[in-house]
């Protein structure tokens, strides 16, 4: 069976919930228009499709285009020897969803690595803490407003940060632009926040 | 019986004396088993690894003898990335060498936080340890960290050490301010 045809009965079973299947170079992406219902669609695609495999969690910072978050599954079926990706929209107010590491304990960590790095959290999961900076740091690092030089903190007798010197960066890409040249990372003005 | 005890010179023993500075026999001594202390954080281990196999064979210059625990050892040699999340534990295994000691900065990373202008990474192991030599190189070759233990011993062959046996050494770099209000009685 195809990703369409698993994303079509997918679909089915939760009609308007899910958006039409989109193609997309030979990927089929799914959107969850209810970010409350992702563990439960997991649950069906996992114990009646045969996506048994939960490849990677991310997420995107929309930053001032709202709703600032959205969540991206990859999935993956080791049956049928297919891909599918589901996406869905958290508002920053919100900042929370359900887990999913019930549905696959793989989850555990992709979840834990994005409430430390976006700063969402994940409900019902078994053990949400920080997985690569250190508990008491005071920043979520991957979020568009933090500056990439970082900011000064301190957790006595376990960490200290600095602001890194930036010498002119942070060299940042146009995308979009229309050739090469303009594209080239280059120095823009830092946007000043947090 | 009537003994003679024979004072100066003693043509049994000619060939085999060798007179010399205490000091100069101290710094000798130090210089040519300088017990490194690996601490590889990134790929620059790698390139240490490579220092100490047979290829380049750091066993040539004394120090082969590769410790991972600091009480054994005299140099660390910081290869790689310094997070900051890592910093105070390079710290703590520093503080726990016992003297004499010394540090080389192995690659870019280790020296200025190299390539990585970010927010994880400490910009410079200096910032926290007393680094005697920095070695370039990202990573840097083998030969230069064989290039950056000869420099290391002829530094060492240039301490006095009896006129700071009793002395300690060399004061850590205490940055950030907080850190060293943490650190003062």
């Amino acid at each position: 069976m195809t990703a369409l045809e698993l994303a079509r009965q997918l679909r089915h079973r939760f009609g308007e919930v899910l958006s039409e299947p989109l193609e997309f170079r030979g990927e089929i992406t799914l959107e969850l228009r209810d970010p409350e219902r992702i563990a439960e669609v997991c649950q069906v695609a996992r114990s009646e499709l045969g996506f048994d495999l939960l490849l990677d969690i991310s997420s995107v910072d929309n930053y001032d285009r709202p709703p600032r978050w959205l969540i991206v599954y990859e999935l993956y079926s080791l049956r049928h020897g297919q891909h599918l990706r589901l996406k869905t929209q958290v508002a920053e107010e919100v900042s929370e969803l359900p887990s999913v590491t019930s549905v696959w304990p793989a989850a555990d960590w992709h979840e834990r690595e994005i409430y430390d790095m976006m700063g969402i959290r994940f409900r019902g999961h078994p053990d949400l803490r920080r997985i690569l900076m250190w508990e008491g740091y005071p920043y979520h690092p991957l979020r568009k407003d933090f500056p990439l030089r970082g900011l000064p903190s301190e957790v006595p007798g376990v960490a200290f940060t600095e602001s890194a010197p930036l010498e002119g960066g942070p060299f940042v890409t146009t995308p979009g632009a229309p050739d090469a040249i303009a594209r080239e990372p280059r120095a823009r003005p830092v946007r000043e926040e947090t | 019986m009537q003994t003679t005890t024979e004072i100066g010179y003693n043509s049994k023993v000619e060939g085999d004396v060798i007179v010399t500075r205490l000091e100069a026999a101290l710094n000798w001594f130090r210089q040519y088993s300088l017990w490194p202390m690996p601490m590889g954080l990134a790929c620059c281990a790698i390139e240490l690894m490579a220092a100490g196999a047979s290829r380049f064979d750091i066993a040539r210059f004394g120090a082969e003898v590769m410790r991972f625990s600091p009480r054994q050892s005299d140099v660390m040699i910081v290869s790689g990335t310094v997070t900051y999340k890592m910093a105070l534990v390079v710290r703590r295994l520093y503080e726990q060498m016992a003297e004499p000691k010394w540090v080389i900065a192995m690659g870019a990373c280790a020296s200025t936080g190299g390539m990585y202008r970010s927010y994880a990474v400490l910009q410079g192991v200096d910032r926290i340890l007393p680094v005697d030599v920095y070695v370039a190189g990202c990573p840097p070759r083998p030969e230069a960290l064989l290039d950056a233990l000869i420099k290391l011993q002829a530094k060492v062959r240039r301490e006095p050490v009896l006129a700071t046996l009793k002395r300690p050494g060399p004061a850590l770099p205490v940055r950030p301010p907080a850190l060293q209000a943490r650190l003062q009685p």
